[in-house]
């Protein structure tokens, strides 16, 4: 199960998010809110960067003792009568699933918003069996409605504006109000009530699981994840093997830093947490609950450089303060995963061969490792997953031989130094004015939007050695 | 004091007055400048394109180089945070990472060493115009140098100082990112361009000329009357 989107080149998808204006504007508008309202909590709460280290101590421990708390975790849940499967792979995830639809003969799911059934296209695997999925976040309904694909991890239909969203109520479910925003959830909410009552399962995803009790939180500011895990009798849970937490006292350290990164709220409006099967004194919760806990590439990363990035809270701060997301979108990195976190996982669980420019795609500016609220050094992981994919031998020909040539210029002073001497006399055909408009070979890519700056007759050495000279005259 | 100025190739090759600038404050500011001739690149270009083995030839040719300076001055937030980074680069390597730390240690961004080692904050000069300053990424976020170009620039006699809006945004030059992923680094650097226009300045100043090189050749294709210059132009003025 590929984690692509769609199969289009990388460079098709960029063109299409930079002509979409629409786009464009919401996603600018959103990151502008976002960031700013991060950075009010941050200073806020004070202390950041201590809160950040925090949440680096937290997850650097909890990964590196992952067997252990899967295992504590999976007897906690086991022990309030639920059920644990562990998929090694979407697949398995999948047909696990698929099974306990069958057997409990269901005929409408709701979900509530879920990264991990994006990664591992449950709802096109709940499909074959007849059974109607509804997704119950907001923007994924939206979505849903539409037949679209999240393009932000947190804000999934961060790409449309309301006048969209008015239109795809109208021409799907018959909605003649504005476009106001109010008015366009109460619509939403009405439609949505209906499907929590008449549901058999229900299924979420998981922000943090808590090993010591077997509790599953969530954060959502809608609530439709207490509908979800209350109403129906069957409930499935599905998270990524590494959304786990020792403790309740882990978990409110990154709830308060998830969501203070995520949408510049101390807390979200609803925090949901349930444990396993409905207690013979409960009046509400599943009677028949399986945890399902996937690996999907996750393991690749384990012992490796790259297992820093499953220290990841799924924030999406990186995403809202990175300046090609902008200017792109999310779904140009035709990847479930989008944005520098996306850049960053996406090769680590699905491979080189289908997200080869995704490693790429960043100015390396930083910007998501200074905005991570658990220090992901996301940059730094791009810069390795280019060192992997130049080991593999799989970079152009052309950039080999470049590069090969720029090692042989910074190894050799003399050749530096020839470089010096003749870079003015190399581009003269070229030059004008002391500016190229129009570059040979690699440079076109430049002067294709910008001038260049010609190099002047005297380097900067040369001019040194004359003064020196002058000097001592 | 013993200053040995690292040039960066790209100011040694494209922008030479950089230096020029740069060795005139300095001495101005009492320091012995010397320019060891055996320096060359810092290895960024490599490194940041994952040739690590490439870089590594330029980064130990950067160590030999500096091997007997006092302190290393470069103008670049860029390339000085590439050198901070050898010790990184060289980590467990038993013949290199020890000379990697040493340099790494004496190693500093122009204004940096201004501010910070010399405790100077105002270089006296005078210049007259409106000015706005690009943080640009790597000082900022690498190299961790926030404020010491803005007091140097605060200070200047004469100049009126306005603050470039979402500065902290990336121009999109990203070294090969710019012509590796052309597109995107376009929209980059033509919304930095407008954030520049906004301001109503006068003169764009930064502190990194890949950036500036950027910035500037965006601009003045957009025909945009915006001179672009390096802080040390700045810092190296008197009328």
């Amino acid at each position: 199960m590929s984690l692509k989107l769609e199969d289009i080149p990388f460079e098709e998808g960029v063109q299409k998010g930079i002509e979409n204006d629409f786009m464009r504007q919401a996603v600018s508008g959103a990151q502008g809110r976002f960031r700013a309202g991060r950075l009010k909590q941050a200073q806020e709460l004070g202390n950041w960067e201590d809160w950040r280290k925090l949440g680096e101590e937290i997850r650097t421990h909890t990964v590196n003792h992952i067997d252990f708390y899967l295992h504590q975790l999976s007897e906690q849940v086991e022990k309030r009568g639920g059920h644990v499967y562990f998929a090694e792979t979407a697949e398995e995830a999948n047909s696990y699933i698929k099974q306990v639809i069958q057997t409990k003969n269901a005929k409408k799911i709701v979900k509530s918003k879920s990264m991990v059934t994006e990664e591992i296209g449950l709802n096109d695997a709940l499909a074959e069996t007849g059974t109607e999925v509804v997704e119950s976040d907001l923007g994924e309904w939206i979505l849903q409605l539409e037949g679209d694909h999240p393009s932000h991890i947190v804000t999934p239909a961060l790409h449309k504006n309301k006048e969209q969203i008015r239109k795809t109520f109208a021409q799907k479910r018959g909605y003649t109000g504005s476009s106001e925003p109010e008015e366009l959830a109460a619509f939403a909410r009405k439609q949505l009530r209906s499907d929590f009552l008449q549901a058999d399962v229900g299924i979420t995803g998981c922000n943090f699981a808590i090993a010591e009790s077997g509790t599953i939180t969530l954060v959502t500011n809608e609530g439709n994840a207490d509908m979800v895990w209350t109403v129906p009798d069957t409930l499935i849970t599905v998270m990524g093997m590494e959304r786990i937490v020792p403790t309740w006292e882990e978990m409110e350290v990154l709830v308060g830093l998830l969501t203070r990164s995520a949408v510049g709220q101390k807390l979200t409006s609803y925090i949901t947490a349930y444990t396993g099967c409905r207690e013979e004194d409960e009046i509400d919760g599943p009677n028949d609950y399986h945890l399902v806990i996937v690996d999907n590439g996750r393991s690749n990363a384990l012992g490796t450089e790259f297992q820093a990035a499953l220290h990841c809270i799924r924030c999406g701060s990186c995403i809202n303060v990175c300046p090609v997301y902008r200017h792109i979108g999310g779904h140009a990195y035709n990847s479930v995963y989008p944005g520098p976190i996306g850049a960053v996982l996406t090769p680590v669980l699905d491979g080189y061969d289908d997200h080869k420019d995704l490693p790429y795609a960043s100015s390396l500016c930083g910007a998501c490792t200074e905005a991570c609220p658990v220090r992901i050094p996301l940059h730094e992981m791009l810069v390795l997953h280019r060192q992997k994919i130049v080991e593999n031998g799989d970079t152009p020909f052309a950039e080999k031989m470049m590069m090969k040539g720029v090692g042989m210029w910074g190894g050799s002073p003399f050749v530096y130094k020839m470089s010096t001497k003749l870079a003015h006399s190399a581009l003269k055909p070229w030059t004008k004015d002391e500016t190229i408009e129009n570059g040979p070979g690699p440079l076109k890519a430049w002067t294709a939007v910008r001038n260049l700056a010609a190099p002047p007759k005297q380097s900067f050495r040369s001019w040194f050695e004359n003064r020196k000279k002058d000097g001592e005259n | 004091m013993k200053v040995s100025l690292f040039i960066t190739c790209i100011s040694d090759i494209m922008f030479p007055n950089v230096g020029k600038n740069t060795v005139e404050i300095l001495e101005r500011l009492g320091c012995e400048v010397d320019f060891p001739t055996l320096q060359t690149c810092c290895g960024q270009p490599a490194y940041n394109s994952g040739y690590l083995e490439e870089a590594k030839g330029s980064m130990k040719q950067m160590i030999r180089a500096f091997k007997d300076a006092e302190y290393v001055v470069g103008p670049s937030g860029s390339c000085v945070g590439m050198i901070r980074e050898y010790p990184h680069v060289f980590k467990g390597d038993s013949e290199w990472e020890k000379p990697a730390q040493e340099l790494a240690a004496k190693t500093f961004e122009l204004t940096q060493f201004i501010v910070d080692v010399l405790g100077v904050k105002d270089v006296g000069s005078t210049f007259k115009g409106k000015v706005t300053y690009h943080p640009s990424c790597h000082m900022t976020r690498i190299l961790g140098v926030k404020d010491a170009p803005k007091i140097l620039l605060q200070n200047v006699k004469g100049i009126e100082f306005v603050e470039l809006p979402s500065g902290e945004d990336c121009c999109g030059f990203g070294g090969t990112f710019s012509v590796k992923k052309p597109e995107i680094s376009a929209e980059m650097v033509k919304e930095k361009s407008r954030h520049v226009t906004e301001t109503g300045a006068e003169y764009l100043v930064g502190g990194d000329m890949g950036c500036l090189m950027n910035i500037g050749g965006r601009m003045q294709r957009e025909g945009k009357n915006v001179k672009v210059i390096h802080i040390s132009e700045i810092l190296n003025t008197h009328n």
